[in-house]
């Protein structure tokens, strides 16, 4: 896989994708209420404060949900491929692409960790594979 | 707040194209066919219209149907949101709009060539795009870009949640595929299934949707006549009067991903909706003898049920059973075939079956229809109605 669909990127969305970039995984906090949200927007809706800042993710979570897309067939990506909805440690949820396993051995609830893979275009997308053992 | 829409319109006319798979004409002329079966069902003129709504994901312009059909003037125009949860909402539009005296006599209209023209369900959303919509952008990247996809990560959680299987999803399909199989007009018309052959059908989405749990993609266009109940009585036809309508968001939505909530297995939009239709009309899940429940994807209706009150979360997969569902059953549902077994027109075409039941018109008729349930897309901001007779 080399090629992936580029993301646009927009005033309330830049900051994410220069982490990516980085090799950060960011969430917006809100400087109001200290609520964290994902996809990023410029408000909080939970006290309507435009302040805001980043906090860097651990990048560890967990696989809240997953589907592995068979049809139709897109000409970039090697089959099968898992779309995961992985929840992180922080609360936050995020959709990505889940790495370096059986499809048969997914489950609901598995640990799993980021990493970072540049694709063509100067494209670089955050993924995830089942979190490594430490030694 | 008291309702004060309830029981003041009615849908007097419906009107439709043959739904396929490659229409051969453009979808400003499905529209006009649609529209000129709608008016000549109800029996109205073209010079009697004054309102338009369709859905903002339509491609046909007011001005250009108004200048084939020949309305000399309209003084209400509008467009509902969000694609196919638009559906109930057109008719709430209208509903409004003639009890209040904005218009006399609306037409909703939907018409597309989504099978021959550009498929919802295709990869058309791979290819280049001059600029990606900023929401798609944390999805398409990672090949989560058909609608099909979007619905299987709610469904992969609903399975893990409430132990429903794949299998609970394809009793629906089986539903629908029965009830177009009598019906002249559906696509599927004498060609039912059985789960066995839902269980063989391919993955499109591992391991929650199968070819089989997908509607179809067709061609066709779908148009609806409003007007006053008091009007309607006058009329050709025997009115579908509008007992409640609603349009329904919820916190936290999004188009198709609202994979942000606490709880991501049900569709809160459309419990907004349903908790306005039981508080508008009165009425309950046990006052509705048949409904057409939006199926673009088979999970989606488990759902619903569970959302409308028909049965508790997580209990749809015990509730949705063939002989329930079934006409002779406890609550048939998309008698028409639905949208896996009719015809995919965003929902429209669940508003023709509704009236066609309260008419008692029905090929799959349900006996001693009081009030008709249907709901429009679901997994977006939505809407739903409830038609009773006169």
């Amino acid at each position: 896989m080399t090629m992936r669909l580029k993301p646009s990127i927009g005033r309330d969305t830049q900051f994410f994708w220069d982490g990516v970039a980085a090799q950060k995984l960011l969430i917006q906090r809100c400087s109001g209420c200290g609520k964290l949200r994902h996809p990023p927007r410029p408000m909080c809706p939970h006290c309507n404060s435009l302040a805001w800042e980043a906090i860097e993710s651990s990048g560890k979570g967990e696989v809240y949900s997953f589907a592995m897309p068979h049809h139709p067939p897109l000409p970039f990506f090697e089959y099968p491929y898992i779309v995961a909805l992985v929840q992180l440690e922080e609360g936050t949820r995020i959709v990505s692409n889940l790495c370096g396993i059986d499809p048969s051995q997914v489950k609901i609830g598995m640990p799993v960790e980021v990493f970072y893979e540049s694709f063509d275009d100067g494209v670089v997308l955050p993924l995830f594979r089942p979190t490594q053992e430490k030694p | 707040m008291k309702n004060e829409l309830g029981g003041r319109a009615a849908i007097a006319g419906i009107g439709q194209t043959e739904f396929s798979k490659e229409s051969g004409r453009s979808e400003l002329q499905l529209a006009c066919e649609a529209t000129k079966t709608a008016l000549d069902d109800a029996g109205l003129k073209p010079a009697d219209v004054d309102g338009l709504v369709t859905f903002t994901a339509d491609e046909t312009e007011e001005a250009e149907l108004a200048r084939c059909l020949g309305f000399p003037q309209m003084t209400f125009f509008t467009r509902v949101p969000y694609g196919g949860g638009a559906a109930a909402g057109t008719v709430m539009q209208a509903a409004m709009a003639v009890a209040t005296g904005a218009a006399n006599v609306v037409v909703c209209y939907r018409a597309f060539n989504e099978r021959s023209g550009f498929r919802f369900g295709g990869s058309g959303m791979a290819g280049p795009m001059a600029s990606m919509p900023l929401w798609l952008s944390w999805y398409l990247p990672y090949g989560l870009l058909t609608p099909a996809a979007w619905v299987a990560l709610h469904a992969q959680r609903y399975m893990h949640e409430y132990g429903a299987t794949n299998a609970d999803f394809g009793k629906i399909a089986v539903v629908d595929r029965k009830h177009a199989a009598t019906n002249p007009n559906a696509w599927f018309y004498e060609r039912p299934i059985t789960l066995e052959d839902h269980q063989k059908s391919r993955w499109i989405i591992e391991p929650s949707l199968r070819l089989l749990d997908c509607c179809q993609e067709s061609d066709g266009g779908v148009a609806l006549v409003v007007t006053t109940a008091e009007r309607a009585r006058d009329l050709r036809q025997k009115p579908a009067v509008i007992a409640a309508a609603a349009q329904g968001s919820a916190w936290d939505g999004e188009m198709m991903t609202s994979y942000y909530r606490d709880d991501i297995t049900g569709l809160p939009e459309m419990g907004v909706v349903a908790k306005k239709l039981w508080r508008d009309s009165g009425l309950t899940a046990a006052d509705i003898q048949t409904a057409f429940l939006y199926d673009h994807f088979t999970p989606f209706v488990l759902i619903q049920l569970e959302e409308l009150g028909f049965c508790k979360p997580g209990e749809a997969k015990d509730f949705a059973t063939v002989e329930n569902l079934s006409l002779g059953g406890r609550l048939p549902i998309n008698t028409n075939g639905g949208l896996l077994g009719e015809g995919y027109i965003h929902g429209m075409n669940g508003i023709t079956e509704g009236v066609r039941q309260v008419r008692g018109t029905s090929c799959n008729q349900v006996e001693r229809v009081e009030h008709v349930l249907v709901t429009a897309g679901t997994g977006v901001p939505t809407s739903a109605l409830i038609l009773r007779r006169e």
